[in-house]
């Protein structure tokens, strides 16, 4: 009895937060939906795509405190399975295209992550950086990636063979559901059971071994999801743009997706996608105007700011100001 | 025989580059008891806590555990048999409120713990049981707070209700008193002497007015070897304990005026 009473105003919190919550998430999806009538649809499946990209990597480094620099390798992997498959055998839908690509980039993560999980900090950090490095050079070599050329001309096809995904429009609403689907699976994971256990060992790992975690297979399913989610949007990504190039295995995008994700917020749902959508919109303009020689020094400037002034992201410094001022 | 003590080592030695930091001990500690690991800085007595906790591997030697080998076990596994370590520096998951600090220790046997799928929800059940661990160790009003807003002493409690959440049947405590005010050293004895019933206690320890209120057997160790071993009487009155005692002060303070 005592008990209720005391957990009573937690609760109602919690129940008060969970329908704000909610709320917010059904205003973000009706955007979502009417985004494509006033923005390019295109302009807006790249977002998506690095938003889901940035979440996954977010997963990692947010949530499990490990810094991969080689999440560059999933991406390109999931982007050159589908983009092969999709253009090597016609009878193929793009969904399957996309499983199959996403399979692929789990399965490379499993190994990738069974590899560096043994070490910590830079070391984790380094091995990952290794590994994509040789996969990236396997990519150069290999025949069935055009090497520098790249996959051109991957056919969107026909979704579950009945949908043509020629249009932008349908294309985009496709692209909608299945980043729907990589937050939820990341939402999801946050808050469950699983989660929890993972923010213990983020939070103190010696601590979680003493009370009989084997913590390594922990931070080894987290890898195993991110590296998953990172070949979903690299195998969307291909569909979208019906191309898979270098760009996506060199290590520049494996630095690119970190700027993505401490920028809008690192270990917060939503700042991956905030980041993710600053950065994609920033490229966008300045390559149309004068400065586009200047992308690469303007987003280093506006990194280091970030990291100088505020670290904790925008998503992050948007909920700490929230929690001083309303709670 | 072997059943009467619950956790024994033989010849246990760790080398660290040619320096010997742990030296053939052989300890004993009897079921039931709270056994004290004391000596001067340096003596070996943190190497041998993470030894036995299987933090670190030893170079040679035996640790039994109701006389079965653990010396080739991991560290999680040991926490599973029931024998449950702190650490010198209160470990508490700081980002977590109180309840769910003591959560996770409860979670685990349920066996969902990779269920990345469930919702968190589903752990809500252990709730009660966690208040109840909170109400144990006086922190039944912290329930919701975040840990890294605690008081000192308190994180230090609520570690000990950690340690509870795991039905350990040996506690093997880290310097708990290390970095506490008189008032919360008071607590924390009364605390140990509670949940101390029913189960085994070995810890490592400083302050020798803890250990005399508290300890119902005292291994001596200095450099690295076990130097006395015996109630709290009989090893104050031992005079190789006073000297490297006194000896090392002497060192400390040459070191400090060097």
């Amino acid at each position: 009895m005592a008990t209720t009473q005391t957990l009573t105003p937690t609760m109602e919190r919690q129940r008060r937060a969970n329908m704000r919550r909610n709320l917010l998430y059904i205003v973000l999806i009706a955007i979502g939906l009417v985004a494509p009538f006033f923005a390019y649809p295109v302009f807006l499946m790249k977002v998506l795509c690095f938003a889901l990209f940035a979440c996954a990597f977010n997963l990692l480094l947010g949530y499990a405190g490990l810094l991969s620099f080689g999440h560059a390798a999933f991406l390109a992997t999931g982007g050159y399975v589908t983009g092969y498959l999709l253009a090597s055998y016609p009878a193929l839908t793009p969904e399957m295209g996309i499983i199959v690509g996403t399979l692929a980039a789990l399965a490379l993560g499993t190994v990738f992550g069974a590899l560096a999980i043994r070490r910590q900090g830079i070391y984790f950090a380094m091995v990952t950086l290794a590994l994509a490095q040789l996969v990236f050079f396997f990519y150069v070599q290999a025949p069935f990636t055009g090497g520098e050329d790249g996959l051109h001309g991957v056919p969107r096809g026909e979704l579950f063979g009945v949908i043509s995904l020629r249009s932008n429009l349908a294309m985009y609403y496709f692209v909608f559901v299945i980043f729907l689907i990589g937050f939820a699976i990341v939402q999801r994971t946050v808050h469950s059971p699983y989660g929890q256990v993972l923010k213990a060992i983020r939070e103190n790992e010696p601590r979680a071994v003493s009370l009989g975690y084997n913590t390594d297979a922990y931070k080894l399913l987290a890898f195993i999801l991110s590296a998953g989610l990172a070949g979903l949007a690299g195998s969307t990504k291909t569909v979208v743009f019906q191309l898979a190039s270098l760009t996506d295995a060199h290590w520049h995008m494996s630095g690119e997706v970190i700027l993505m994700t401490l920028l809008g917020g690192v270990g917060t749902l939503f700042g991956p996608v905030v980041g993710a959508g600053l950065v994609v919109s920033l490229q966008h303009l300045l390559a149309q105007g004068a400065l586009g020689a200047w992308v690469g020094p303007i987003l280093g400037v506006i990194f280091v700011v970030c990291v100088l002034s505020f670290r904790s992201g925008i998503v992050g410094e948007i909920l700490k100001s929230y929690r001083k001022n309303f709670k | 025989m072997t059943q009467e003590f619950i956790l024994e080592t033989r010849g246990l030695t760790k080398e660290f580059r040619g320096f010997t930091a742990v030296d053939d001990v052989n300890l004993q500690v009897r079921e039931g008891h709270i056994h004290a690991l004391i000596g001067p800085n340096g003596a070996g007595k943190t190497t041998v806590f993470n030894l036995l906790t299987k933090f670190l591997p030893p170079t040679r030697g035996e640790i039994l555990y109701r006389g079965d080998s653990i010396t080739g076990m991991k560290a999680n596994e040991i926490a599973r048999l029931g024998m449950v370590r702190s650490f010198q520096i209160s470990a508490v998951f700081a980002h977590m409120t109180a309840l769910e600090n003591v959560r996770v220790a409860l979670q685990r046997p349920m066996g969902t713990s990779f269920h990345f799928w469930k919702s968190e929800r589903t752990l809500d059940h252990l709730n009660d049981r966690a208040i109840e661990l909170l109400d144990e160790v006086g922190l039944r009003e912290y329930a919701d707070v975040l840990t890294v807003e605690m008081p000192y002493g308190r994180k230090r409690a609520l570690e000990v209700a950690t340690t509870l959440a795991m039905d350990p049947t040996l506690m093997l405590l880290d310097e708990p008193t290390q970095g506490m005010g008189a008032e919360d050293v008071d607590r924390i004895v009364e605390l140990i002497r509670r949940v101390a019933k029913g189960r085994t206690v070995l810890m490592v320890e400083h302050n020798l007015s803890v250990v005399s209120r508290l300890c119902d057997r005292i291994t001596v160790l200095a450099r690295g070897a076990v130097l006395a071993e015996g109630d709290y009487a009989e090893v104050s009155a031992d005079p190789r304990v006073k000297e490297a005692y006194m000896g090392s002060e002497a060192d400390e303070e040459e070191e400090a005026s060097a």
